[in-house]
C-alpha cells in the first residue's frame, strides 16, 4: 500500500539472461494501477521470458538469470530481502496452457492459494472461493460441482478456473501468458471480458501474439522485438500512429 | 470363419469404388492379418502359460490339499517328522518381511527420486542416480552374504539394543537379539526394492509437465509445498505403480531372505525372531524332501505363494484405478 498514487509496476533496466544467451535487454516501463497492458512482438523476441522476471519466475529455468530493478507498489522484488514465495502471492499468474491441479477438485483448486497463504477458516475460504469463481464468470457453470476434478472442465472453463484460482489470493497485479491461445474463440472472448472487467480492482500485464486482442482490451501496448523494448504507449496511438519504423512493419504485418 | 467376414466386408467396400479390383485390395490387407493373428495367439499364448502353471502346481500339490483340506492354509504348523504340514507361518514370514520392506523403501525411494530429480544439480544427479540403479544390479546371493556379515552383527549389536530400549514396550521389539530374523530380512528386502521405486518414481515425476510447478510457485507455494502439491499429489498413482512393482519382487525374493531370516516354521510377534517365508522354505527344502507328502505340501506353499502375490497385485492395480479415476483427464 506504499505510494497508492503512483506507478504500481515499474521496469528499471531489465535484463534477462538464458546462460549467456541474452533474451531480454535493458527494459524500462512503468504500468499505472488498474490499467491493462499489452505485450506484443513476434514469437521468440523474449515476451515470455519479460513477464517471468515480474513474479520472479524467470529465475526457476536452471542456468537462467536476470538484472535490474523491478518496483511493483514502490518495492523492488529483487531486493536482497524480498523473498520470491512473498512476491508472487502479490503478482498473480495465468500461463499459456490451462493447468489446474490434477487430483483436486474445483473448489480445492481455487482454495489452494489460500491455503498457502495459510487462510483456513472454513467460511473465509468459501465466501472467497465463491467470489473468485464469480469473477472469473465460472460460478453458475460449476456451483453445483464444485467437488469434481478441475480437470473435468472444458479447456475454456479451465483456464477461467485458472484466473479464479489466481483471484483467489487477490494479487494487486495479475501477469498472463497468452491465456487464449490453447482456446476456442467463444472461451477466448469470455476471457477478453473478464480482463476488462477485472481491471476495476487488479493491474494486468498481458503477453498475446493476437494485435487484435491487444487492441480490444489493452489501454496500453508494448511492442517486443529480439529482446528489446522497442515501443511502449497508448494501445491507440500504437496501432494507429506508431513512432517506431519496427512497430509499424510489425503491425502492418511485414514481418512477425 | 473371421477371414470369410473379412473378405466379404472388404469385397462390399470394393465394389461402389473400383469394381474391377476387389481382390488386390484384399492382399493389401493381407499383412495386416497375418500381425492380427499372430498378435492374438501370442496373448492367449501367455494366458494359456499361465493356466498351465497353475494347472501343474495343482495337480503336484493335490496329495496335500486332500490330507489337509484348506486347513492346510490356517496351520501354523510345519513338521517334516510328524507329517503335520500348514503354510500360514510361511505366508506370515512372506507378507511381514515385504511390508517391512516397503515401509522403509517407500519413504526413501520417493525422497532419493524427489531429490534427484527436482533439488540436485545435475552434475550430482547423474552419477547418484547411476549409484541408485546399480543396487539393482547387484545379485541376490551377495545381497543375502552382506546381510550376513554386515547387516545382521550391526542390528544385533546396535540397532535392536536401541529399539529395544526406546520401543521395547512393544511385542514388536521384545525377545532375543539375534541380528539375522525377520527385522534384516525386511531391511535387505528394502534395500533391494530401493531402486526399483526410486527409478519408477522418477520416471514418473519426469512426466508431469512443468506447467503444475510453475503454477504451484507462481500462486506462493514454498519449494516444498510445490513438490507436495505438483510433483507428489500429482505422481500419486504413478509412486503406486512402482510400490507394487517393488512388492512383487519383495514377494518372490527368495536368495537374500533365506540367508538372513532364520528359517524357523512359526509365528512370533517380535520382529527380532526368526522366521520362514515361502520362498525361502521352498529353497531350503525342496531339493531334501523327505516324503512324497512333504514335496506336495511344498508345492502347496508355491501355488499359495503365486495366488498371494496375484491377491496382492490386485489390490494394488485396484487402487491405482482409483487414484486413476480420481486424477482422469490429466493432461501430460
Ligand atoms: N528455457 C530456455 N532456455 C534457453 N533459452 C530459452 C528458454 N526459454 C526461452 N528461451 C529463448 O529466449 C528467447 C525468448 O523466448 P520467450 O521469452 O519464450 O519468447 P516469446 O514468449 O516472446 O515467444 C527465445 O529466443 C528462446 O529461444
Ligand atoms: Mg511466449
Amino acid at each position: 500500500m506504499t505510494s497508492s498514487t503512483g506507478p504500481i509496476l515499474t521496469v528499471e533496466n531489465l535484463n534477462a539472461y538464458f546462460g549467456d544467451f541474452h533474451a531480454v535487454k535493458g527494459v524500462n516501463l512503468e504500468v499505472q494501477r488498474n490499467e491493462v497492458v499489452s505485450l506484443i512482438g513476434p514469437s521468440g523476441c523474449g515476451k515470455s521470458t519479460f513477464i517471468r522476471c515480474l513474479n520472479r519466475l524467470h529465475e526457476e529455468v536452471p542456468s537462467a538469470n536476470c538484472e535490474g530493478r523491478v518496483l511493483i507498489e514502490g518495492q523492488n522484488i529483487y531486493a536482497e530481502n524480498a523473498d520470491p514465495v512473498v512476491v508472487r502471492r502479490k503478482v498473480g499468474m495465468v500461463f499459456q496452457k490451462p493447468n489446474p491441479f490434477p487430483g483436486l477438485s474445483i473448489f480445492e483448486n481455487v482454495a489452494l492459494g489460500l491455503k498457502l497463504a495459510g487462510i483456513t477458516k472454513k467460511s473465509v475460504v468459501t465466501e472467497i472461493v465463491e467470489w473468485s469463481l464469480r469473477k472469473s464468470a465460472l460460478w453458475d457453470e460449476v456451483k453445483d460441482s464444485l467437488s469434481s476434478p478441475g480437470l473435468s472442465l472444458s479447456g475454456g472453463q479451465q483456464q477461467r478456473l485458472c484466473l479464479a484460482r489466481t483471484l483467489a489470493v487477490k494479487p494487486p497485479v495479475i501477469l498472463m501468458d497468452e491465456p487464449t491461445s490453447a482456446l476456442d474463440p467463444i472461451s477466448t472472448a469470455k476471457i477478453e471480458e473478464l480482463v476488462m472487467e477485472l481491471k476495476q480492482e487488479v493491474t494486468v500485464v498481458i503477453v498475446t501474439h493476437n494485435m487484435q486482442q491487444a487492441s480490444r482490451i489493452s489501454d496500453k501496448t508494448a511492442f517486443f522485438l529480439m529482446g528489446e523494448l522497442m515501443e511502449f504507449d497508448e494501445t491507440s496511438a500504437l496501432f494507429t500512429n506508431p513512432k517506431n519504423l519496427k512497430t509499424e512493419q510489425y503491425i502492418t504485418g511485414r514481418f512477425g | 470363419m473371421q477371414l470369410e467376414v473379412a473378405e466379404k466386408l472388404t469385397v462390399k467396400q470394393a465394389k461402389p469404388k473400383a469394381s474391377s479390383a476387389p481382390r488386390r485390395k484384399l492382399d493389401i490387407h493381407f499383412g495386416d492379418r497375418v500381425f492380427y493373428y499372430i498378435l492374438k495367439a501370442s496373448a492367449w499364448g501367455v494366458v494359456g502359460l499361465l493356466l498351465l502353471m497353475v494347472g501343474l502346481l495343482l495337480d503336484m500339490s493335490w496329495p496335500a490339499f486332500v490330507e489337509f483340506g484348506p486347513k492346510f492354509l490356517i496351520n501354523p504348523e510345519w513338521n517334516p517328522w510328524t507329517g503335520e504340514f500348514g503354510a500360514l507361518s510361511f505366508v506370515y514370514g512372506t507378507v511381514v518381511s515385504s511390508l517391512i520392506a516397503v515401509a522403509l523403501a517407500l519413504p526413501v525411494s520417493v525422497g532419493v527420486a524427489l531429490f534427484l530429480n527436482e533439488l540436485a544439480p545435475t552434475w550430482l544427479a547423474r552419477p547418484v542416480g547411476f549409484f541408485v540403479e546399480m543396487l539393482a544390479a547387484i545379485p541376490s546371493i551377495v545381497y543375502g552374504m552382506w546381510g550376513l556379515f554386515v547387516l545382521a552383527p550391526f542390528l544385533r549389536n546396535y540397532l535392536q539394543p536401541f529399539l529395544h530400549e526406546t520401543l521395547g514396550f512393544l511385542p514388536l521389539f521384545q525377545g532375543p537379539m539375534l541380528g539375522y530374523g525377520m527385522l534384516a530380512a525386511g531391511i535387505i528386502l528394502a534395500v533391494m526394492i530401493t531402486p526399483t521405486i526410486a527409478s519408477i518414481s522418477r520416471e514418473v515425476f519426469k512426466a508431469i509437465p512443468l506447467g503444475y510447478r510453475e503454477a504451484a510457485l507462481g500462486l506462493g507455494a514454498t519449494r516444498w509445498e510445490m513438490l507436495k502439491i505438483a510433483v507428489l499429489k500429482t505422481g500419486a498413482s504413478g509412486i503406486i505403480g512402482a510400490t507394487i512393482l517393488g512388492l512383487g519382487r519383495a514377494l518372490g525374493e527368495t536368495m537374500a531372505v533365506t540367508l538372513v531370516i532364520g528359517n524357523k516354521a512359526h509365528i512370533s510377534a517380535s520382529l527380532f525372531d526368526t522366521a520362514q517365508t515361502m520362498a525361502s522354505v521352498l529353497a531350503n527344502e525342496y531339493a531334501e524332501a523327505d516324503s512324497d507328502l512333504q514335496l506336495a505340501a511344498l508345492t502347496a506353499v508355491g501355488l499359495t505363494l503365486f495366488i498371494v502375490s496375484l491377491f496382492i497385485n490386485s489390490i494394488a492395480r485396484y487402487v491405482v484405478w482409483q487414484v486413476d479415476k480420481k486424477y482422469a483427464g490429466m493432461g501430460r
